[in-house]
């Protein structure tokens, strides 16, 4: 195997461990600005991989080849609804949003697991048969080398990056993004100017909801293509070290999804690549998470996080 | 009227009463019978003499991992490392346990000291980065977390066997075994932990209640302004918080490797010791006696949950249904007062 191409296999297949970050990691960059953390970002995913999982299984006869887009739909939707538990209990109880998000990746966790044990009677679910296939964007997988690295990956993958470039769109450049933004830094001034505080923040944990279902239902179409307790383990929470990484920016988040999606793809396969196979593989694994924390420390530029980040916003208090 | 004493109790009651009416309100629309799940539930945790060890073997770390949780808590942190800190408990105390040889207490002492200080070390750092930089506890404990279990699973592979998944047997005597209580059990894996345990929640309230260390952390936590304006130090109680904290999660750790298992395995995921942590110490309304008790409620939960399927043939998991809206209601304190109040008033 020569070089470019190992160097083609690896950065597309980083692409890939990268998509479910992506879509995460942007949900998390909505719902963080707003003022709302999210630590529920793993259960928001393991909510999306099961529905995405069950969804495909029980329609794959009748939508055919569109299963895995209609699969990716009813993920997004449910988990929108699921994450109302975590806007509901943070935004209008109050309660510790740290906490909110924990109980919400326990139940998230538990509501799939019990659901398909009562579905199919097991701990985990069948293996899909309408998987997400990779798909060859005409002309451009023709370019030799960068055909291969770039042009040839699963259609969610082009989604997830598509979506970044709409968030940042939509957060910067649109009303909408800066009244949320507001939201997070300062709620007092934007309540005083006319913008509803808490339904902001209510949009902003749903749209996370919904991301972070795409997020689970991509890695569970195109990599897992079944639903177990081992399905997500930790891409949750590599999100939201890329929302940090990405100093809660999408276009920030997006290149620190790709880089854990280097760390994640270089572990797995790294031992057959030329270079990599002399490394451990602990010190690939643990990569990302010293990155970020040395990120956050201050010594890869400071990052800093929205002003009113986990604090409840209460009308009226001063 | 209510104080917030009376507030610490009655809120995690009520959380605990709808936690598992949810639990029987979802058994009834799955099609089973409620009162036949939680029987079973109850035979699972106290049916006989075995089930009763077995339920106490699993509240010996949840107390640990509870108290460690509480006491970052009290001092303004929210220690969600406690996992990280369990893991590296363990390896540290089967390190102790397998690589030498000592004679018999003082081994088990040397290994659970190890254990406290390997969690207290894996807390130092986002103690010392919260101290002196700032940085938001949580996100760095998070990545500890993993840092921990990758770190563990290769040292097992690599240092401490030749490329094995599990490690060999602590030596007998740095064991926790406690071959009596085992034989009245019907050979349950409890195990002489659960007095290591109480000890230590007893010393959280005593260092929180009767030293001035806990009157400064719990004054810290409750004002860090105020604090830093009276002359203490802020930053160094943070770091003896989160530092202690530790230390108990990696006694936590201990009790798995010198109790429960005697050995360290490569693991794919999380013990989840430290994760049911939180909602032991949020239950507990982060005092000591409250943790050994929410431990004793959720370890109950767990360990009954096991008899579900063969005797009631409910799912497993609804248990981490029922403890998930548990730590919800809590969390949602604020509603649950609000009604309180209201409706108490509304009764006059």
């Amino acid at each position: 195997m020569g070089f470019f191409e190992a160097l083609a296999i690896m950065v597309s297949s980083a692409l890939v461990f990268a998509a479910p970050l992506i879509f995460t990691a942007i949900g998390g960059v909505f719902s963080e600005r707003s003022g709302v953390i999210n630590i529920g970002l793993e259960g928001l995913m393991v909510m999306g991989a099961f529905v995405g999982i069950v969804f495909n299984l029980t329609f794959a006869d009748t939508f055919g080849s569109m299963t895995p887009w209609i699969s990716m739909l009813a993920a997004m939707v449910l988990s929108a609804i699921f994450a109302l538990v975590h806007a509901v209990a943070s935004i209008s109880f109050r309660a510790d949003q740290v906490v909110s998000g924990v109980a919400i990746n326990f139940l998230a966790l538990g509501v799939g697991l019990f659901l398909t044990r009562e579905f199919y009677d097991r701990g985990q679910t069948d293996i899909i048969s309408q998987p997400f296939y990779t798909w060859d964007v005409p002309l451009l997988s023709d370019i030799p080398i960068l055909g291969r690295m770039f042009f040839e990956n699963y259609p969610s993958t082009y989604l997830a990056i598509a979506v970044a470039l709409i968030g940042w769109f939509v957060l910067f450049k649109t009303s909408f993004g800066l009244r949320l933004r507001a939201v997070g830094e300062h709620p007092m001034a934007a309540d005083t100017n006319g913008i509803k505080v808490y339904r902001m923040r209510y949009i902003a944990v749903m749209i996370s909801g919904a991301m972070g279902g795409l997020g689970g239902a991509a890695y569970a179409l195109t990599v897992a293509q079944a639903f177990s307790q081992a399905t997500i383990v930790g891409q949750g929470f590599m999100s939201l070290a890329a929302v940090i990484f990405g100093k809660w920016h999408p276009l920030g988040a997006l290149g620190a999804a790709i880089f854990f999606g280097f760390a994640q793809a270089i572990s797995i396969n790294g031992a057959s690549w030329p270079l990599l196979s002399n490394i451990p593989q602990v010190f690939l694994l643990i990569l990302p998470y010293v990155l970020t924390i040395l990120a956050l420390a201050g010594f890869i530029g400071r990052a800093e996080a929205p002003k009113s980040l986990g604090e409840p916003y209460i009308k009226g208090s001063r | 009227m209510f104080s917030n004493r009376t507030f610490n109790i009655v809120v995690p009651l009520i959380s605990v009463v709808l936690g598992l009416l949810a639990g029987a309100l979802i058994m009834l629309a799955f099609g089973y019978n409620p009162v036949a799940g939680y029987a079973a539930m109850w035979n699972g945790a106290f049916g006989d003499a075995y089930f009763l060890g077995e339920t106490v073997r699993q509240v010996t770390p949840y107390v640990l991992s509870g108290l460690a949780v509480a006491f970052a808590m009290r001092a303004g942190l929210l220690n969600i490392g406690v996992e990280g800190q369990v893991i590296v408990g363990w390896l540290a105390a089967v390190w102790v346990g397998t690589a030498f040889g000592m004679p018999p207490v003082v081994h088990v002492i040397v290994a659970l000291l190890a254990a406290a200080v390997a969690g207290s070390l894996w807390g130092f750092v986002p103690g010392l980065l919260k101290a002196k930089l700032g940085v938001h506890e949580v996100i760095v404990t998070i990545m500890m977390n993993y840092i921990a279990l990758y770190l563990s699973n290769s040292i097992i592979r690599s240092l401490m066997t030749d490329g094995s998944d599990r490690t060999d047997n602590v030596a007998e005597t740095a064991s926790l075994a406690a071959p009596w209580l085992r034989e009245i059990t019907f050979f349950s894996r409890i195990h002489y932990g659960f007095v290591v345990a109480l000890l230590m929640a007893f010393t959280m309230w005593f260092v929180l209640n009767k030293t001035t260390r806990g009157f400064e952390l719990r004054a810290v936590g409750s004002n860090p302004f105020a604090s830093e304006y009276s002359g203490m130090k802020v930053g160094r109680n943070i770091i003896i918080a989160m530092v202690i904290s530790g230390g108990f999660a990696g006694l936590a750790g201990a009790m798995e490797g010198l109790g429960t298992f005697q050995y360290a395995s490569v693991s794919s995921g999380f013990t989840n010791i430290g994760f049911d942590g939180i909602a032991v110490a949020l239950l507990g309304a982060n005092t000591a006696i409250g943790v050994v008790l929410a431990a004793i409620l959720f370890g109950t939960l767990k360990i009954g949950a096991l008899n579900m399927p063969t005797e009631a043939g409910v799912p497993t998991e609804l248990v981490d249904i029922v403890i998930a809206l548990i730590i919800l209601f809590v969390a949602s304190g604020y509603i649950i007062r609000w009604a309180f109040l209201k409706f108490s008033k509304e009764g006059k």
